[in-house]
């Protein structure tokens, strides 16, 4: 059963970790990620940039584009990993192995209606 | 990263929205630090038992608050200060009382805490020592180091600027828009003087942190203005700088200049970002300074190879550039792009009116020195890496134009070199 693990935060504070604090937590969930990925259970994940280089284009008629999302609310989504696990508890035991390595937030575990796994892109910049 | 850790990023991260809504409540800047300093103590005991609150900031606030106004009390009436366990458990009703009272007014106390720091009475060293004091949190120590003075003379320097603001007039009334946009230019300037205080310091640790907290201020600031484009093209402009910082110095610490670096060690994700915010702010057709500059620094971080970079394209950026902001030193950053694109001649021909305004400017004698050398005018370009030395900012540029010069004397003038050999 795939799961997504969306990983949400107040990003004013993630993103003013010092160079240190931000290599400490990347080591770390490389460490871990790479453990998952070994077992088949972890399938892509991804950071999201602040929402701050956000763009939203509306659905309207004609469609609108406008900066950001304007998030009011205290976390914003900063990022996801696609997960495939037996059933929900494997799915939080999962994400407990990630948050025991990332302070603060939490995750949101969302089963998956579809997945198109996509033509392979080159990670290029955001390697 | 330890609790610990990550309660010290929170409350950093909460800082300016605090310590800019205690200011609007005491109207007193020593009263809102130390209110501040108050409610991080309490945080440090209360969150690592309690688990840290859902809004930081909003906490902070209203601990911080409580503990001033208990102070005043407690001073004048001995009254007991009320118990850890009540103030740690804030509940939601509060929390949001605390978010209707601040929240709306939550841009403007940021602001006006930034815009105290551009006092026009402070020098630009002073505005920036202040707002990493007061904004940032940075400790005087840190700030001292970055500056490369003693601690208590770091410390008297703040508290002169704190007293200078402290007499001046600050407004405390909500701003109207005109007022706001122009709070917002002065704070813009005074964020990107941190960074370039950081980016011109060599390869100093301690003064290239100062471009690490422009770039959390700049940040802080579109958070704030998310639709205005000259933030978006300033924290755009600092992201694609400081991501070349890894490659700007050598092992020894000697400047490797941009067509010379290691494009592999530039931060790409820095770039990303930078990038991503560019191209939001130009769609807004509203260009200006900042986005013309972070445009220029595009173009450089969007070349894989230097022979790649659109040299024509960054002469025509600059030439918008001149009109924006008429500065000699623009013409001089213009020429570097003219000599790619027509020729050292053309260059030196369009630098050498600014002479007179640039006499005692690095860069300006630097380019000369380079320009003369592609031509083959070694006599001219050896003068002007000689005055160029002299007026060197940094061990690291004088060594940079000293290399220049030593090949030069090495290639072209066999007295020079034996002199050269002799004294080896």
């Amino acid at each position: 059963m795939l799961y997504a693990l969306l990983c949400y935060n107040d990003e004013a504070t993630v993103w003013s970790w010092d160079k240190r604090q931000e290599s400490e937590v990347m080591d770390r969930l490389a460490v871990v990620r790479g453990r998952l990925e070994k077992t088949g259970k972890l399938g892509p994940s991804l950071r999201l940039l602040p929402t701050t280089a956000a763009t939203t284009l509306r659905k309207s008629d004609p469609p609108l584009v406008i900066d950001g999302p304007f998030a009011e609310t205290k976390e914003q989504l900063l990022g996801f990993y696609i997960v495939d696990v037996a059933d929900l508890d494997e799915a939080l035991a999962v994400a407990k192995e990630l948050g025991e390595v990332n302070p603060g937030g939490s995750y949101e575990i969302r089963p998956l209606a579809v997945y198109n796994a996509g033509a392979p892109l080159t990670a290029g910049a955001a390697a | 990263m330890s609790d610990l850790a990550w309660i010290n990023a929170a409350i950093a991260a909460a800082r300016p929205q605090a310590v800019g809504a205690l200011l609007r409540y005491f109207r007193d800047l020593d009263t809102a630090e130390e209110a501040f300093q108050d409610a991080c103590l309490r945080a440090l005991r209360s969150w690592p038992k309690n688990g840290p609150p859902r809004d930081p900031a909003a906490w902070l606030i209203m601990v911080g608050r409580n503990a001033a106004l208990d102070g005043v009390r407690k001073r004048s009436r001995q009254t007991e200060l009320p118990s850890e366990e009540v103030l740690s458990d804030l509940d939601d009703a509060e929390e949001k009382v605390v978010e209707r009272i601040d929240g709306a007014d939550y841009r403007d106390d940021v602001l006006r805490l930034l815009f105290i720091c551009c006092h026009p009475d402070l020098p630009a060293t002073q505005q920036i020592a202040l707002a990493l004091r007061i904004v940032s949190g940075l400790s005087v120590k840190q700030i001292a180091r970055a500056f490369l003075v003693g601690e208590a003379a770091m410390e008297q320097r703040i508290t002169r600027a704190k007293r200078i603001v402290a007499d001046g007039d600050v407004a405390f009334e909500t701003p109207g828009a005109v007022e706001r946009s122009e709070r917002l230019v002065g704070v813009a300037a005074m964020v990107y003087l941190v960074f370039n205080e950081g980016y011109s310091a060599g390869d100093n640790p301690a003064r290239a942190q100062l471009c690490g907290e422009a770039i959390r201020l700049g940040r802080l600031l579109l958070r704030l203005f998310q639709t205005e484009p000259e933030i978006m093209g300033l924290l755009a402009l600092m992201l694609v700088q400081h991501a070349r910082t890894p490659a700007r110095f050598d092992a020894e610490g000697q400047i490797v200049l941009l067509e010379d670096q290691d494009r592999g060690l530039w931060d790409h994700k820095m770039i990303s970002e930078g990038l991503a915010l560019i191209d939001k702010a130009m769609r807004h057709r509203r260009p200006g300074a900042y986005q013309v500059q972070a445009a220029i620094a595009a173009l450089h971080a969007r070349a894989a190879t230097p022979a790649d970079t659109d040299w024509a394209q960054i002469d025509a950026l600059y030439a918008h550039l001149e009109r924006l902001m008429p500065s000699p030193v623009v013409t001089l950053n213009r020429a570097v792009a003219v000599s790619k694109v027509a020729g050292p001649q053309a260059a030196l021909d369009m630098i050498e009116p600014l002479g007179e305004r640039l006499s005692g400017y690095f860069h300006f004698h630097g380019l000369k020195g380079a320009l003369n050398l592609e031509l083959g005018r070694h006599r001219e370009a050896q003068a002007a890496f000689d005055r160029a030395i002299a007026l060197a900012n940094t061990a690291a540029e004088a060594a940079h134009i000293r290399q220049h010069l030593d090949r030069l004397m090495a290639d072209h003038d066999p007295n020079v070199r034996e002199a050269g050999a002799a004294k080896n």
